[in-house]
């Protein structure tokens, strides 16, 4: 165990070390006339920033050439253990030959905006965003559509239908559990039973974090209300916390291997984690919808790379990568499509959905979100006090 | 210009409260009248949600009930303290003691309680083993406004103690001899005097225990995580939501809302000390 962990870490260290020599070398090859942003420099008449296919280009091995002459990407808030992106960046980096330059791996979605503000015109402005529902639906300004070659694979709820932004993966809503202390809940009402005394706990406050947010959002769903329509999820808490089993405690991996909370609702990557240092901790996803939160991958309408930009999303959605999404339980979005294919393994594939497709997948609109708001910033207190 | 000269010695001191204190309040509270376009008082509308109110009840409730017994509890321990030798080693442990656990608050308080009785805490486990009882069978409260009470006493007791006994050790004994003497008998000399000079003091640690348990913060934050009962707590969700629901607006008028009830408190409280001081001239 320890030996792996050295081994990936000075892989890790080596890929570092590849990534800025080979930065430090493209820098001069930054200043040639001829690789500014509009000129694909292949002989062709396209312009990069304004092609909306690979088609656009002549097809993808155009495509491929004109974000070579490029040579290298901009990307940031993707840090290496989130999905599996370091693995993607570096499945990019060796299959085009470009080099991938990554900065504030831990910035949030709304940075990755004003960073592209700030830095606008200069060549080392993020060229492709990786964004939160909310930022991205108030952020479309920004964005430069474009369709991959996987487009029509891609369920229409899951895409800006111009390709302005296109959901990329997502966690789904799963419980975990104890398996040492707790039966495995087979139902939503078998929490309300004696076996889950003081047990349930939410990934924080629904009305503050995403994770608690989406938990009542899942709950409504399961208990006949859905993402239209929270109460029946907060009724549902109020019944847990008269039978003395809702557990008002914030999770964290430590509470959940000491055994504090033993029953989490969470993202399923997030508990899928937490078995790593709590052997007997399992992840279960009831039947009925599944309540998914997907994130958004969108480029920059004024990308310094504008070819590349358009290369890695045709990467972002090629089996490949959306395969390397699932090793790290994010549900990628084209998993139906994959599962069809066959194009991963299938193990993999019901590890991380749980069994679920598509057609179980809830997620509230931006409406929707704004009246669970309303409700929960009206109801939620009350309920659990 | 000689009498003006050491006045200059307070120079830090007052830029560093300007600078630390009235300046961040100010815009602290000032964020709660900016809206989209300007100036707007529709931020004071959060004053009057049913949750705002809630939340200045509970938080006044608990600090009035952890103040009051924090008093009372204190103020029997400085009666007994008093009557030890000034020099003893207990008295001076005690002293010792007050001053260092009146200052232990914020999170290490809140993980030392969950270490202790929290769901796996050390007492919580052997109470549940060795003698079949269960701290949390209704429910687990340490991590709901209840649970509260105890870290908060904690800290209170040792609070009252150290601004109490200065006043209870200034109990001349020649006024209970002059009681005596006049023939007067132990009540009535502290009905008639010990009770009457005490009390402002008594009243005066009452209000600052009340404001020490108001503002504080931490340790709530460490142990509730639902629903933010008490007011600080609401200011965090005001601050940090990631779904959309708060508005950084509304902690401002939070704030505002606890600096009105501190500011009462602090007048009464001065009001009480300029009291206190004419008996223990």
């Amino acid at each position: 165990m320890t030996s792996r962990a050295l081994l990936r870490s000075a892989t890790l260290v080596t890929t570092a070390l590849l990534i800025s020599g080979l930065a430090a070398c493209s820098t001069g090859g930054a200043a040639d006339p001829g690789t500014g942003s509009g000129d694909t420099g292949s002989g062709t008449s396209v312009d990069a920033a304004t092609a909306t296919s690979a088609e656009d280009f002549g097809g993808m091995d155009e495509l491929v050439k004109a974000a070579q002459e490029e040579g290298q990407l901009n990307v940031i808030a993707l840090p290496d253990t989130w999905a599996n992106y370091g693995e993607i960046i570096s499945g990019f980096e060796e299959k085009y030959d470009i080099t991938v330059n990554s900065a504030s791996p831990d910035a949030s979605s709304a940075e990755e905006i004003q960073a592209a503000d700030n830095l606008k015109g200069q060549d080392t402005a993020p060229d492709v965003f990786d964004l939160g529902t909310a930022v991205a639906l108030a952020s479309t300004d920004y964005f430069a559509p474009y369709q991959v070659a996987e487009w029509d694979s891609i369920p229409a709820e899951n895409k800006d239908p111009e390709g302005l932004w296109v959901n990329n993966y997502s966690g789904i809503m799963s419980i975990g559990y104890d398996s040492d202390k707790l039966p495995e809940p087979k139902t939503l009402t078998d929490l309300l039973g004696s076996d889950f005394t003081g047990a349930v706990a939410l990934n924080g406050d629904p009305t503050q974090a995403g994770a608690a947010f989406a938990a009542i959002g899942s709950i409504a769903a399961l208990n006949g209300g859905g993402v239209d329509d929270f109460g029946p999820g907060i009724d549902f808490a109020g019944e847990l916390r008269q039978a003395g089993n809702f557990l008002s405690l914030d999770p964290t991996p430590a509470t959940i291997a000491s055994g504090e909370t033993p029953l989490v609702f969470d993202w399923s990557f997030n508990n899928v984690a937490a078995a790593a240092d709590k052997p007997s901790w399992k992840t279960t996803v009831l039947p009925g919808a599944a309540y998914v939160s997907f994130y958004n991958e969108a480029i920059n309408k004024d990308a310094p790379n504008p070819a590349a930009a358009r290369l890695w999303q045709e990467w972002i959605f090629s089996d490949e990568a959306q395969a390397l999404f699932l090793e790290a339980n994010a549900v990628p979005v084209r998993v139906d499509a994959l599962t069809k294919a066959g194009a991963a393994d299938e193990k993999l594939i019901s590890q991380a959905t749980f069994g679920t497709d598509s057609a179980d997948w809830v997620s509230p609109t931006q409406e929707e979100t704004d009246a669970a708001n309303a409700l929960l910033t009206e109801r939620w207190a009350t309920t659990v006090q | 210009m000689k009498r003006l000269l050491p006045a200059f010695g307070l120079t830090p001191f007052v830029a560093y409260v300007l600078l630390f204190l009235a300046v961040p309040t100010c815009i602290a509270i000032a964020s709660g009248f900016v809206g989209e376009h300007g100036f707007t008082l529709a931020g004071l509308a959060v004053l009057t949600q049913p949750n705002t109110l809630s939340a200045f009840g509970s938080s006044i409730w608990v600090s009035a009930l952890t103040a009051l017994s924090g008093a009372v509890i204190g103020a029997i321990l400085c009666w007994a303290l008093a009557a030890l030798p000034e020099r003893g080693p207990l008295r001076r442990v005690i002293d010792a003691a007050s001053s260092v656990l009146a200052q232990f608050g914020g999170v290490m308080l809140a993980f030392a309680f969950i270490a202790t009785i929290g769901i796996q805490g050390i007492v919580t486990v052997i109470l549940r083993e060795q003698f079949g009882l269960d701290l949390f069978a209704k429910g687990v409260w340490l991590y709901e406004l209840p649970g509260l009470i105890l870290p908060y006493l904690y800290f209170q007791v040792p609070l009252m103690v150290i601004t109490f006994l200065p006043a209870v050790v200034a109990l001349r004994p020649d006024w209970s001899e002059a009681v005596a003497t006049l023939g007067g008998s132990s009540g009535a000399y502290w009905r008639r005097v010990g009770l009457p000079v005490l009390a402002p003091a008594f009243l005066g640690s009452l209000l600052l225990l009340f404001a020490n348990a108001f503002s504080s913060y931490a340790t709530a934050a460490a142990l509730i995580s639902q629903g933010s009962q008490i007011v600080p707590l609401q200011i965090r969700a005001a601050l940090i939501g990631e779904t959309g629901a708060s508005q950084a607006a509304s902690a401002g008028i939070l704030a505002l809302g606890m600096v009105i009830v501190m500011t009462i408190v602090m007048l009464g409280y001065g009001r009480l000390m300029s009291r206190a001081a004419r008996w223990q001239r």
